[in-house]
């Protein structure tokens, strides 16, 4: 039986603010997770990711993290990318400032 | 202190203005992420978890006023008001713009300051003794052969693609101040029947394979510096291993090699370097040295500082922890911790960064120094101006009387900055210094180092940490693995792991055990923790740290 795929989103860092972004359904780049597109179907997530890493010129470090359904949309399944959703904990910057 | 010349002015700007069209170029596209990257990371611009982050040399840890504050400048105007003092004596700073870059380089050029060779497989900023130049027990002042090592490897075109980084450290005391065993070159300077030179050690380092620098020569006349470590740089630029990233480093090459093979392959390749080197470099030497005089000092009386010390607990107890003595008697090296607990360990405002200047400029013949312990020292301070530094230190919450105690934690920016981090680090030293500050137990406790990076790469020295706390990702989550008995000293050696890591929540007080069984187990108070340490072994900490499995040792038993 094949593995079961964990669902992804893809993300990366704006080029010129350097900041996490979400890729969205709709081909935006979001700095909210929960905007992301998320992808339960790994070729799909291939393609997106392809997608993704097609945009030099806004964003870099394009990669598939994996993610969960929540109540509003996609949420982070690792602390790594809980962090990259707000901020560093030592002080209020990054998203957590916004939020 | 070291001016730049026409020479060194002309190379920054010229860096500069390239770095100014590479960043154009990348912005309009005509430059790939995979082509801008070694570029960037060439002028110290990296890509961290939320922003980019530019790594600021600060050569052998030494800066001016005037270069403080527009340190103080450029966190004001292109970053948040604060910097980051690390181990390495940079300055990084954690949020910049990537169009805001090549004008903060420009700032620093006006400065005599730049991010040159703060990253990449090159030679590295080259670190010294902090107490440099104001140390009793110093034989001579490392900082002249680190400037000297700094112009030789800046740009040399035979090392901009080494196997891997490469980091030199340089100390004049017998008491090493500046980890020169954890470094791929380590230099001591030494005296041999009246002549000065380099006691030399290589293959040192810390990351996934840990490993205390080796002797490679006893004793180096001091002339034969450059082209002794271009020997040694050169034999490792052939022999380091570039299939394996993580076997790369020069201490795996000379772990492999053996350093008596090392050492015959150096001195033959120095045999064939020697006469390349005619003197100009003992020139240049003579010409650096000029520029590292000591400062005119003030002879000043002590009435003053005496009475104060006599009256104010609080200053009394401050200068008992943070101020070491001086060169000279009537003045002493002051310093000043970036550890208050609570705060970030290494990190200063803005405005923390004005006061230090201006102090440095009143009182401090215009000197500071970065430690790789992330404090900020004022090397050369008249002692009948402490009172006011106190009070000037007191109002800017600089204060902190904590040295070389319990809560003087160096901290890896770890999971809450760095993109390579499998836990946080900041955090956790955050809460062991304001756990032991609620238990008042710092002075209890006496000299004590920890050390905490966020993962293997080891960037806060946990390895060599008296306690060294590594975090580590176990299944999504993070866990701290504990080890004792590291030194970072002339004694040096590297930790030993305590068994299983602990949670988030279990590391504060899994450091509070450790701690207070030491109190209990020492024979004297004056034992340090380290020396109770080498004399009874991991065990009783062991049992402290897992009760449970003790009984079921007994159990088996
Ligand atoms: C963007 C952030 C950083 C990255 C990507 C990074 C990367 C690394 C890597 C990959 C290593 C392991 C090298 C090896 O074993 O070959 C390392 C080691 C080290 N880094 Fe960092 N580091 C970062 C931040 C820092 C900071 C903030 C400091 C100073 C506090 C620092 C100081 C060191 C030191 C002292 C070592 C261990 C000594 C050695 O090179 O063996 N690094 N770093
Ligand atoms: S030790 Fe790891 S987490 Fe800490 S700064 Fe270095 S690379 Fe980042």
């Amino acid at each position: 039986m094949p593995r079961k795929f964990t669902p992804k989103v893809v993300t990366a860092n704006r080029l010129m603010e350097g900041d996490a972004v979400w890729l969205t359904e709709d081909d935006r780049w979001s700095p909210d997770m929960a905007e992301a597109e998320l992808i339960e179907d790994e070729a799909v997530a291939q393609d997106r990711l392809i997608h993704g890493q097609s945009q030099p010129d806004v964003v870099v470090g394009v990669y598939l993290a994996d993610a969960k359904a929540g109540p509003d949309g996609p949420e982070p399944t690792h602390f790594r990318e809980a962090f990259r959703t707000r901020g560093p904990s030592n002080y209020a910057h990054g998203k957590q400032e916004t939020a | 202190m070291y001016t730049y010349n026409d020479f060194d002015e002309a190379f920054v700007r010229e860096r500069v203005a390239q770095f100014r069209a590479q960043v154009e170029r990348r912005i309009d596209g005509s430059l790939t992420e995979d082509e801008f990257k070694p570029l960037r990371l060439m002028n110290g611009l990296y890509l961290q978890l939320h922003a980019y982050m530019l790594r600021v040399a600060i050569p052998y840890g030494t800066i001016s006023a005037r270069q403080m504050r527009q340190l103080a400048h450029i966190a004001d105007t292109w970053d948040r008001g604060y910097g980051h003092f690390t181990t390495r004596q940079n300055i990084q700073f954690n949020w910049p713009k990537l169009r805001d870059i090549p004008d903060i380089l420009d700032a620093l050029a006006d400065v005599e300051m730049h991010a040159i060779q703060t990253s990449g497989n090159t030679i590295r900023n080259v670190t010294a003794d902090h107490f440099a130049g104001a140390a009793k027990d110093e034989i001579a002042d490392p900082r002249p052969y680190a400037e000297l090592l700094r112009q030789w490897s800046t740009d040399h075109a035979e090392f901009q693609f080494l196997p891997r980084k490469f980091k030199i450290a340089v100390t004049g005391a017998a008491h090493d101040r500046a980890v020169i065993r954890a470094h791929d070159i380590g230099l001591q300077i030494v005296e041999q029947g009246g002549e000065r030179g380099f006691r030399v050690l290589a293959g040192g380092g810390l990351g996934r394979t840990p490993m205390i620098g080796q002797v490679v020569r006893e004793f180096l006349p001091e002339a034969d510096l450059l082209p002794y470590c271009e020997a040694i740089v050169s034999v490792y630029n052939l022999l380091g291993r570039r299939d394996n990233k993580f076997k790369a480093r020069i201490k795996i090459t000379v772990h492999e090699t053996g350093i008596d093979e090392i050492r015959r392959l150096v001195e033959e390749r120095f045999a064939e370097l020697r006469p390349a080197f005619t003197g100009v470099d003992q020139q240049i030497l003579a010409g650096i040295r000029a520029q590292f005089a000591l400062p005119e000092f003030d002879a000043r009386p002590l009435d003053t500082f005496d009475a104060a010390y006599g009256d104010d607990p609080v200053f009394r107890a401050w200068v008992d922890t943070n101020v070491t003595d001086h060169v000279r008697d009537d003045h002493a090296i002051v310093s000043v911790s970036l550890k208050t607990p609570g705060e970030t360990p290494g990190d200063a405002t803005s405005a923390q960064m004005e006061v230090l200047a201006a102090l440095a400029e009143a009182y401090g013949y215009d000197e500071l120094r970065i430690s790789h312990e992330q404090n900020v020292i004022l090397p050369h301070i008249p002692r009948a101006h402490l009172p006011e530094i106190h009070r000037a230190l007191k109002e800017a919450g600089l204060a902190a009387a904590n040295i070389g105690l319990v809560s003087d934690i160096i901290a890896c920016p770890g999971m809450d900055y760095c993109a390579l981090a499998t836990a946080r680090s900041i955090p956790v030293a955050q809460e062991i210094a304001t756990r032991f500050e609620e238990l008042k137990m710092a002075h209890e406790i006496g000299p004590l180092k920890i050390k905490i990076s966020g993962c293997i790469n080891a960037c806060g020295h946990h390895h060599v940490g008296h306690i060294g706390i590594l975090g580590l990702d176990r299944a999504g989550v993070e866990n701290y693995q504990i080890t004792l008995g590291g030194d970072g000293s002339e004694d040096a050696a590297i930790g030993a792991r305590t068994g299983p890591g602990f949670a988030y929540d279990e590391i504060v007080p899994a450091i509070e055990r450790i701690l207070k069984t030491y109190v209990k187990i020492r024979e004297t108070e004056d034992e340090t923790f380290l020396q109770t340490y080498r004399r009874v072994g991991m065990d009783p900490f062991k049992a402290a740290l897992y009760p449970g499995k003790d009984k079921e040792r007994a159990h088996a038993a």
